[in-house]
């Protein structure tokens, strides 16, 4: 946009017509056409496994992309929060499969549920505040400080236990067995704590000046200190949020396995990070939406399923998912560079 | 309405004294600001305007002196302290957030809260009463991004409104605005003045600082020279105040400039109709052997967007360069370096010095470059290019193998000038190579300009010190809002005759 | 020289109090014996078995240097070990050295074209280096294991085995290899200028580019160097397995390459880069690891002390850090302190 829309912004705000709508539109709402892309290629990959398969769109499969996946939907809420702010987290694999080791054997010895869940939710938050303490003290790079976190939480969870727990608990069995139904869909109480982390992940982003804070930081990180915002606390509390999502996955996890074990989660940082670029956030922050994410989240699932059916190779869902994220950058890039030129 | 010395300063600074490794950046400097008066701050580039800014905005750590708020000693220690204070600012560079809407950033941290967290409808309704109070009707929910930067200084103002600023700080704000938005900001900051608020204003236009100051503060190498009333201080005077002595000791080197250029043969570079949407309506360009060509101009006028363009810095979208009458393409430095042309950047620390390298690493890097990676340049050549060098621009210390980041500004300027003598241009171009340095470096730099141009190598020379173009120039090409709008002869006009034209070649009128 | 000398001092220091730690707890550790004319025992088994960290190390330490980084390189490791495998596997005559040869030249040859895609994206495309590469790191154990057909391939060649575990004259084969490309590299970036313009295209791109830098081959040259660097650690590590599993080919490699670079005193900001300091960093990782063991924790419980070194290497590096140091010499307010950082770069 050159000088000429500048001197007719005050018409064109209020003028009506076909072009002034299409210029109010992209004005406002440039920032959500990379969700809108991740929403298109998930009906088309939807819709093309109907046409494919016949049988793909039953309540059934619906369903069970989101229990399936409800860990990793946990986990790219907290990714969404770290990367708007232009950082990364790398610890969320091992965090998860700490924590859900950890409370697997905190319910083993027999440590009632009231006690076992907040300690994981705190574990989580413990490595989540050293990475952002890291980043924001110490001027460590965010891919180095929660690469500390990686090695620490896998490290940790070997240290609980090298081997699987089962666990007995009956709340937690409730928590990934039980199905609420409604026709031919159902519903896991982990799923219900899926959605509800990415409900709470949207307001708290929308309709909070921390979450506003969020966006200023990753738009410009100096702008944001020189208007007065509070940009050191933001940035810790957005890895104590990632290690808070991280601490719920493996919760999550837990209940839906029945079991911890150390070796979950290795590379699901890679998955997470995929899923939330997929979802429409721009890597270099400042743009992104926690439900594009789930839109992520379940357009992975649905490359996974279709993988599933056609009886192919799993290697292909991270081959396909590679190939998504890199016409994603492509694209995100060409929209950055286009922005950067109309300025 | 102003002058009443008896009114308690809203802001009193006292011997405020701030150093950075190597520079005193100001030195027990004195300012205050009266409520209901706007408040002019000059001086040259690094006579420490930005830096008492800085220090009254909480960016930097005062090293001692005081500061005191509406009578009671602060300290701040980040911005937010000042902005709690009642103290704003608007820079130069819009401080905002381009990913955010406008509503937002006017009320970033002040959202309007109903009971499920933020109210939208209310934030950006009040986002959009503080936007007409200054007379901008916008959409408050566009993207800031997507709005000009004139646009983005008046939101940033309507968000200082939002923060009940008692202080508000401008800090070049008309650099790149054309004349109705001056008028349009012009009229917005009186208006605040006259409900009372402390305005601090400064812009590097002589014009546009009588026709708004009430009072002025003058600024030197980091010490203040003195407070005026606006009315009492002549154009002339204010100008002697901000330069000092430093003519008396450039004056030799004007004399060598004062010589005639045979531009009868054919230009060692000539550019013709080189442009690019939004960055430089075609301009010409015609440079001669032994010439050193003045761009004249204010920031953004596209003096420093010509040269780009020439250099291949920035690919031109239309035009045609011709080097000893040859045709060539330049779309990158590598070709303009091939034949050639030299380039200096504006901005040293971005764009010039390598900081981690050694000086004698940075005076190289261009030869190295044009001979490519395979062929490296020896040490013997590399001690043939350092002792040229070191000895003949004076760079201090003296010692090749510290890193270049640990010199002065002056200091690498001169390495800078170094890495491109090396490479034997016949073209050099030096876009504000004083900028920020201190007087002696200052001095060196244009002797050492005048010198080589005697000697025959071309230069294209940009100031935004006028009196460095005039003073080196034999042709002084102005431009203003990204057009090249004239041509003068050095000889044939003095200060005052480039500052007119600078300002009003082409409008009949512009308001005084 | 005196400079260099100072950079590496803090990295070799490290290494040497691990290694006489490692020896008073366990004197065994550093016990050599001769057999056949073979040398045998800890430290030798260290320089073996550090080749394929060795050699990802260097390609990262060029590619750290251009402020980029490779994270596909455990990958592109999967990869390679899996095309010469396969090859070996599927060629009648396992056993030949003209087999072996093919197999080996094909999977470094795959190691440099994944190499050159890396660069592509990274220098042509424009792509954040951690992102590009992070492309091929998921995507890359996908083709290692399609290439496998998801399975373990195991074989029987007796010159591939050689190449991991053979010696030659006194000292394991991989120990010459890694030498071999320490010794090529340190000559291709100092004795050329290469070097010198990679630095200089880490610590500022854009000044780079306008003294005339061809930045873009500089920076694509780094990332096929890692590329085959990498591939010839995929060689040694499936020879040394014999076996191509592609998910546990290179697991975490790129991080342990990482630290490693770290801990040799290269910054991952960029820039000034030192090859002798990624050798000292890749032999401090190994010693450590080894001394994990002796301490008799399980190795999968290692990656605790690695997060505890990253952590104090990296707090060792941070200004803040440097400035308690300075204010408790002094015995100055650190209050000041957080903003030294906006200051420098003004005064520069």
């Amino acid at each position: 946009m050159s000088a000429t829309d500048a001197t007719t912004t005050t018409s064109s705000a209020s003028g009506a017509g076909a072009k002034g709508m299409i210029g109010t539109f992209t004005s406002r709402y440039a920032s959500v056409l990379p969700t809108f892309a991740a929403i298109t290629i998930l009906i088309a990959l939807l819709a093309g496994a109907e046409i494919y398969f016949g049988n793909f769109l039953t309540g059934r499969n619906m369903s069970a992309l989101l229990l399936d996946n409800a860990y990793l939907m946990v986990l790219a809420v907290g990714m969404t929060f770290v990367i708007v702010t232009a950082g990364i987290d790398l610890s969320v694999g091992s965090v998860m499969a700490f924590t859900g080791i950890f409370g697997a054997s905190l319910f083993a010895s027999g440590v009632p549920f009231v006690i076992v869940i907040p300690v994981m939710l705190l574990s989580g938050v413990a490595i989540g505040l050293l990475i952002g303490v890291l980043v924001q003290y110490f001027n460590v790079q965010p891919f180095i400080a929660s690469l500390a976190g990686l090695f620490l939480g896998r490290g940790l969870a070997y240290v609980v236990s090298l081997q699987s727990i089962r666990v007995e608990d009956p709340v937690l069995l409730w928590l990934g067995s039980t199905r609420f139904t409604l026709g031919d869909f159902y519903i896991a109480p982990t799923g219900v704590i899926a959605l509800l982390t990415v409900i709470v992940g949207a307001l708290v982003m929308h309709f909070t000046r921390f979450g506003r804070t969020v966006y200023a930081v990753g738009g410009s990180e100096q702008s944001a200190r020189l208007m007065g915002l509070n940009v050191a606390r933001t940035k810790v509390m957005v890895y104590v949020i990632s290690g808070l999502c991280g601490g719920l996955a493996g919760l999550v996890l837990t209940a839906y396995t029945g079991s911890g074990y150390p070796r979950n989660g290795i590379g699901t940082e890679l998955d997470v990070i995929a899923v939330v670029v997929i979802g429409g956030t721009l890597l270099s922050g400042g743009r992104g939406y926690v439900l594009g994410s789930m839109i992520g989240v379940f357009v992975f699932g649905t490359i996974n399923t279709i993988i599933n059916f056609m009886g192919a190779e799993q290697s292909w869902t991270h081959i396909i998912v590679g190939a998504l994220l890199l016409l994603f950058i492509v694209v995100q890039r060409a929209i950055v560079a286009r922005s950067d030129r109309s300025r | 309405m102003p002058a009443d010395t008896e009114v308690q300063p809203i802001v009193e600074m006292r011997g405020i004294t701030i150093a950075f490794p190597g520079v005193l950046a100001l030195d027990g400097v004195d300012f205050r600001l009266i409520p209901g008066e706007i408040h002019s701050l000059m001086g040259e580039n690094g006579a420490g305007k930005s830096t008492l800014i800085k220090a009254l905005t909480g960016v930097y750590a005062i090293d001692s002196g005081t500061i005191a708020v509406s009578g009671s000693e602060r300290r701040f220690e980040a911005t937010a302290d000042a902005q709690a204070a009642g103290i704003s600012t608007v820079y130069q560079e819009v401080n905002l957030c381009a990913n955010l809407s406008v509503g937002e950033n006017v009320m970033l941290g002040h959202e309007k809260r109903g009971r499920a967290g933020i109210d939208w409808r209310a934030t950006h309704s009040e986002a959009e009463r503080h936007l007409a109070g200054l007379g901008l009707r916008l959409d408050s929910r566009s993207e800031l991004g997507s709005h000009s930067i004139a646009i983005q200084q008046l939101i940033a103002i309507a968000r200082a409104m939002v923060l009940d600023a008692k202080v508000l700080i401008l800090d070049e704000p008309t650099s790149s605005l054309d004349r109705g938005e001056v008028e349009q900001l012009f009229a917005v900051i009186r208006d605040l003045r006259d409900s009372g608020v402390a305005i601090l204003f400064v812009s590097h236009f002589l014009d546009q600082v009588y026709e708004i100051s009430d009072r002025i503060t003058v600024l030197r190498n980091g010490q203040l020279v003195g407070e005026h009333l606006a009315a009492d201080l002549p154009k002339d005077a204010l100008v002697a105040e901000m330069i000092g002595r430093e003519l008396e000791d450039l004056a030799a080197i004007s004399d060598r400039a004062d010589r005639e250029i045979d531009r009868t043969g054919t230009p060692i570079v000539k550019a013709t109709g080189l442009g690019k949407r939004g960055m430089l309506e075609p301009a010409d360009l015609e440079v001669y052997d032994g010439e050193v060509v003045g761009l004249a101009g204010l920031l953004g006028s596209g003096r420093t967007e010509l040269v780009r363009l020439l250099y291949g810095a920035d690919r031109a979208e239309t035009g045609e360069v011709a080097v000893d009458g040859t045709s060539v393409r330049i779309h990158s430095p590598r070709h303009a370096i091939d034949h050639g042309i030299a380039f200096s950047s504006e901005d040293r620390r971005g764009e010039g010095v390598v900081a981690d390298l050694t000086v004698a690493e940075n005076m190289i890097l261009g030869i190295q470059a044009r001979r490519g990676w395979l062929r490296r340049v020896s040490k013997a050549e590399q001690d043939a290019v350092v002792a040229e060098y070191m000895e003949a621009l004076g760079v201090r210390p003296a010692d090749p193998h510290v890193p270049i980041g640990n010199l002065s500004g002056g200091n690498q300027q001169k390495v800078l000038l170094a890495r491109w003598l090396a490479t034997a241009p016949e073209l050099l171009i030096l876009d504000e190579p004083t900028r920020g340095i201190d007087v002696g470096a200052k001095a060196d730099i244009q002797r050492k300009v005048a010198e080589l141009s005697e000697k025959g190598l071309s230069v294209i020379f940009i100031s935004s010190e006028l009196e460095e173009v005039l003073r080196l120039a034999q042709r002084v090409i102005v431009l203003r809002d990204r057009k090249a709008v004239g041509e003068l002869d050095a000889h044939e006009v003095d200060l005052d005759g480039l500052v007119d034209y600078i300002a009003h070649s082409e409008e009949g009128s512009v308001s005084r | 020289m005196r400079i260099l000398r100072h950079r590496l001092f803090w990295p070799a220091a490290a290494l040497v109090t691990l290694l006489v730690v490692n020896t008073i707890a366990n004197p065994n550790f550093a016990r050599i014996t001769i057999r056949d004319g073979q040398l045998y025992g800890n430290p030798i088994t260290i320089l073996r078995d550090s080749a394929p960290l060795m050699l990802v190390a260097l390609g990262m330490t060029l590619v750290i240097a251009t402020r980029g980084i490779d994270l596909s390189v455990g990958a592109i490791m999967a990869v390679s070990g899996a095309v010469a495998l396969t090859i070996i596997d599927d060629s009648p005559n396992p056993g030949s050295v003209g087999t072996v040869v093919v197999a080996v030249i094909v999977a470094v040859v795959v190691g440099l074209v994944l190499g050159v895609w890396n660069g592509f994206l990274v220098s042509v495309i424009g792509i954040q280096p951690i992102i590009a590469t992070l492309v091929l790191m998921l995507a890359g154990r996908g083709v290692a294991l399609l290439i496998t057909g998801g399975e373990i391939t195991t074989v029987n060649s007796a010159p591939y085995k050689f190449i991991a575990s053979g010696y030659l004259i006194i000292l394991p084969i991989a120990f010459f290899i890694w030498v071999a490309a320490v010794v090529v590299v340190s000559m291709l970036e100092r004795r050329t200028a290469l070097g010198m313009l990679t630095e200089s295209v880490g610590i500022n791109p854009e000044a780079s580019r306008l003294a005339g830098v061809r930045s873009r081959g500089i920076i694509w040259s780094a990332y096929i160097a890692s590329g085959v660097l990498a591939g010839i650690a995929g060689v040694i590590y499936a020879s040394n397995t014999m076996a191509a599993d592609a998910n546990s080919a290179g697991y975490l490699i790129e991080l342990y390459a990482i630290l490693a670079v770290v801990l040799g005193g290269t910054s991952l900001m960029g820039g000034k880069f030192s090859i002798a300091g990624t050798v000292i960093g890749v032999m401090t990782v190994q010693a450590l690891e080894k001394a994990i063991l002796f301490l008799g924790v399980p190795p999968a419980q290692a990656p605790v002390f690695f997060a505890v070194v990253v952590v104090v290497v990296v707090l060792l590096q941070a200004p803040r850090v440097h400035a308690w140091g300075r204010a408790a010499g002094r015995r100055m307010g650190v209050g000041a302190k957080p903003r030294t950082d906006d200051r420098k770069e003004v005064a520069a």
